[in-house]
């Protein structure tokens, strides 16, 4: 795909021209972030908005680091993280052998498919009182909620994936004397990793949201209960410092995940392709 | 029918093992009262218009929200694929934006806006607006040059290129970004609803669980997850009819 390896060995003036031309590209690609940093300083050093409606920049900056040095982020962050990652650990085992039991088992498959097909589109934060009423508020309640709404993506991509994986691989797999076994975790398995890998990368991010949703609405400890305590005390400076880290942490996770993926699809074709995300 | 009726089964299953449940009280009534109650809670909700009258709010934020994110996602998305200074400009913020989980920015809408109407539609517009605009762009990018080409050899204005080639390209991956929106919309509305608001589903899933009707609370819970069920179907169903010409193509 890429004309790099075509180009013949260009000299100096070129080398440096490329350079200049990189140098403006990364200056660009950063440019919009600035300006709309330094606006939002601007317009709240300015008085545009009041600082309830919009805290400056810099305030939240320092909010931000009182509470690092404070041991207040370590906690808050950590156990969101913890709520959310284990959440998340649990919808990608559970998720995938439900998928896998879906694709090999007629009667998992008819028991499961129209609970998939009705509940993947349900909107099931809804039923979060009714966790908040079966397990109460502590974090059996947290990860349960977190697991109902981020499970579905997992389980209808690895059922999409083993659909999918080309009947040739299978039947020459079988030719040659693979058992169901080997063939599963040798041929249908890795075969259809590349799209598994891309639900637990939308059931992560669903994940998160409903982390801090959870912890909005039970409260206690963890950053999306610390920032409802904020909002009820009128304090905005800790409501943005919230969002900064809660988007911090984030775009931290999908960057892991994308290079969690390239690494463990360094095999397949897709890892030379060029990255989309 | 007697196949939809077997598929489907599994449900019927659930239906009848939760009423069997709470009518034996294998668990507590309170924790899981009976579907038959939970039913006769519907009609009565049905029938004193409080349902109507919250969902009516509900319905209103939410297509405010969505048609919203809808319009500004889609021309965010293909003046991005279509302008390079707009790309310049815009994917770095979209790429930041992103990752963010929508959910936080609950309390920032509620400081800008207030408890009101305002307040949700803003947050499901900035939730929704993010997958619109990837989708758009990823269409819109995809485009085949050698039909641009083509159009514009014949002397299509660069415009009519853009409505008449670009945006039919452009469509499959545009209607997908917005079924992800649709999806979101509902968790967004729901949520912020959950933690503050003075009507809408979420308004009347909190006070009725607080008010202890759990009965009542369940029929509005399931009324919600059904509509957000119905919502997706009938958006496949339009987004089917809608691309009809590319499976004949």
């Amino acid at each position: 795909m890429s004309n790099d390896t075509q180009t013949p060995r260009d000299g100096v003036p070129e080398m440096l021209g490329r350079l200049a031309w990189q140098l403006a590209w990364g200056f660009a690609r950063i440019f919009s972030i600035v300006a709309l940093l330094a606006v939002w300083e601007i317009l709240a050093r300015t008085g545009t908005f009041t600082p309830f409606q919009l805290p400056a920049l810099s305030a939240v900056l320092e909010r931000i680091w009182s509470d690092a040095v404070s041991g207040d982020l370590a906690i808050n962050a950590g156990l969101t993280l913890y709520r959310a990652l284990t959440g998340f650990a649990i919808c990608a085992v559970l998720g995938i052998a439900i998928g896998m039991a879906m694709s090999r088992n007629a009667v998992a498959n008819w028991f499961f498919d129209p609970i998939v097909s009705v509940g993947f589109p349900m909107p099931k934060i809804a039923f979060l009182p009714v966790v908040i009423l079966w397990l109460g508020v502590y974090d059996t309640a947290k990860i349960t909620m977190i697991v109902v709404d981020a499970i579905f993506p997992v389980i209808a991509a690895t059922v999409i994936a083993i659909q999918g994986v080309e009947r040739e691989l299978i039947w020459s797999a079988r030719n040659m004397g693979a058992s169901k076994r080997e063939l599963l975790h040798q041929v249908i398995l890795p075969a259809a990793s590349p799209q598994i890998m891309t639900g637990l990368q939308v059931s992560l991010p669903l994940c998160l949201i409903v982390a801090v949703v959870a912890e909005m609405l039970m409260g206690g400890y963890g950053l999306g209960g610390a920032m409802i305590t904020a909002a009820q005390f009128a304090n905005s400076t800790s409501v943005f410092a919230g969002i900064v880290e809660i988007a911090v942490i984030g775009y931290v996770l999908i960057k892991i995940m994308v290079l969690i993926r390239r690494r463990l699809l360094l095999w397949h074709p897709e890892a030379n392709a060029p990255a989309t995300a | 029918m007697i196949k939809t009726l077997i598929r489907y089964l599994p449900l019927l299953i659930l239906a009848l093992v939760w009423e069997m449940a709470a009518r034996f009280e294998w668990v507590s009534t309170t924790a899981l009262p009976p579907l038959s109650d939970v039913v006769r809670a519907w009609i009565e909700l049905m029938v004193d218009g409080e349902l109507l009258r919250n969902s009516a709010s509900s319905l209103y934020r939410i297509s405010g929200g969505l048609g919203l994110s809808i319009v500004v996602g889609t021309i965010l998305g293909i003046g991005m694929a279509w302008w390079k200074p707009v790309n310049v400009l815009l994917a770095p913020i979209v790429e930041v934006f992103y990752p963010v989980p929508k959910s936080a920015l609950i309390p920032v809408t509620v400081i800008w806006l207030g408890f009101g109407d305002g307040s949700k539609i803003l947050l499901i517009f900035l939730g929704c607006m993010v997958p619109v605009t990837i989708g758009a762009f990823n269409g819109a990018r995809a485009s085949e040059q050698v039909m641009v080409w083509s159009a514009r050899s014949m002397g299509a204005s660069k415009l009519r290129v853009l409505w008449d080639v670009v945006m039919p390209g452009a469509m499959p991956e545009l209607l997908n970004g917005i079924r992800t929106a649709l999806a979101l919309s509902f968790i967004l509305l729901v949520s912020s609803e959950l933690i503050v608001a003075q009507k809408g589903f979420g308004y009347l899933i909190g006070s009725l669980g607080a008010g202890g009707s759990y009965d009542a609370m369940y029929a509005v819970v399931l009324t919600v997850a059904f509509l957000g069920f119905a919502a997706d179907r009938a958006y496949l169903e339009i987004v089917r009819r809608t691309l009809a010409w590319r499976s004949v193509a």
